[in-house]
């Protein structure tokens, strides 16, 4: 690969390369991972981050005695899109109580999809309050599981009491253009939501 | 590796032993952040140590995000991010921008770029 505006004797920042991230949250075994990879061009890759068992919930881990150190795995995707622009799609951590995580995964990203799984629906409220109450765009995404109940949107949107601004749709997380669209939906609704704010005069949101 | 054996901290800091203990960056650096390294740059990190070494032949040829440096290298995203900022500041690899935050129009035409990479694949 060529770098173009590249400087090679200096560490200064770059700005030839350009980043973006779009996060795929959801509870434990939804598929994030499966997403990821059905359009990643590399196979997701794993990276791991240490953190004190003992702390997990707590503000201040130094102060737990017995500290053991747990890790915490986040499974990501790469998309080059240009020579100087690459796409990262981040799985949060599925289990709960590392969502303390979340917030780092969110930070600076496009937005987010949550998806859904129709046989454990109830899993879903809990990354559904997480993103109600950060500035992040999201979408949600119902993925359909072979034998699994068949839902109406309405019927889910209902369900979950989805608000209406909220984009909801279906998917199969092991298609790639059932996937790409799931991603458009997220960077199509992420573009209305800075206009419409732009418009408002409110500041741009940072997730 | 005999130094972290040698560590009188014993095994739950051993992972930080690579960065001499230190668990904050100088200089925080987003997962997606992207870095390179040149021929030079890697050339030169010979003489920074195994670790780092071992994160600029990661990104000689192709950019890499922190998120990849630390899934290849296999070190714990702390660590790699600590080495990181460090090698940034050595010059040993190239910090560019992640998504730039700031501004309605750069932001629009960020998203713009991704929606039409998105639709083109």
């Amino acid at each position: 690969m060529d770098f173009a505006g590249y400087d090679p004797a200096g560490g200064r920042p770059g700005r030839g390369i350009v980043s973006a991230k779009i996060v795929v949250a959801g509870g434990f075994g939804v598929g994030k991972t499966t997403l990821v990879g059905a359009i990643s061009e590399i196979t997701p890759l794993t990276t791991e981050a240490l953190m004190t068992a003992a702390g997990v919930g707590i503000d201040d881990p130094s102060k737990v005695p017995g500290k053991e150190t747990t890790t915490v795995a986040m499974d990501f995707g790469r998309i080059t899109m240009a020579q100087d622009l690459i796409l990262y799609l981040f799985g949060t951590p599925g289990q709960t109580r590392f969502w303390f995580m979340w917030d780092e995964i969110i930070r600076g990203a496009v937005g987010a999809a949550v998806l859904v799984d129709t046989r454990r629906i109830t899993d879903a409220f809990a990354p559904l309050d997480y993103f109600e109450n950060r500035k992040l765009p999201y979408v949600v995404a119902l993925n359909r599981f072979d034998g699994a109940p068949q839902y109406e949107l309405d019927e889910v949107r209902e369900a979950l009491a989805i608000s209406p601004q909220v984009p909801l749709v279906m998917t199969d997380a092991r298609h790639r253009d059932s996937v790409k669209q799931v991603l458009v939906t997220v960077v199509e609704h992420a573009m209305l939501r800075l206009q419409s704010e732009h418009g408002r005069g409110f500041p741009t949101p940072v997730g | 590796m005999d130094q972290r054996r040698a560590d009188p901290r014993g095994a739950l800091v051993r992972p930080y032993a690579v960065t001499r203990g230190r668990t904050e960056p100088r200089q925080d650096i987003a997962l997606e952040a992207v870095l390179t390294a040149s021929p030079t740059q890697v050339a030169e990190s010979r003489f920074a140590g195994h670790d780092k070494h071992r994160i600029a032949t990661v990104c000689e040829g192709r950019a890499q995000s922190l998120a990849e440096i630390a899934a290849y290298t296999r070190m714990p995203l702390g660590v790699a991010r600590v080495l990181v900022a460090d090698m940034v500041a050595e010059s040993l690899l190239t910090l560019h921008t992640a998504a730039p935050a700031e501004g309605f129009e750069e932001r629009m035409e960020l998203l713009g770029r991704v929606l039409s990479g998105l639709r083109r694949l």
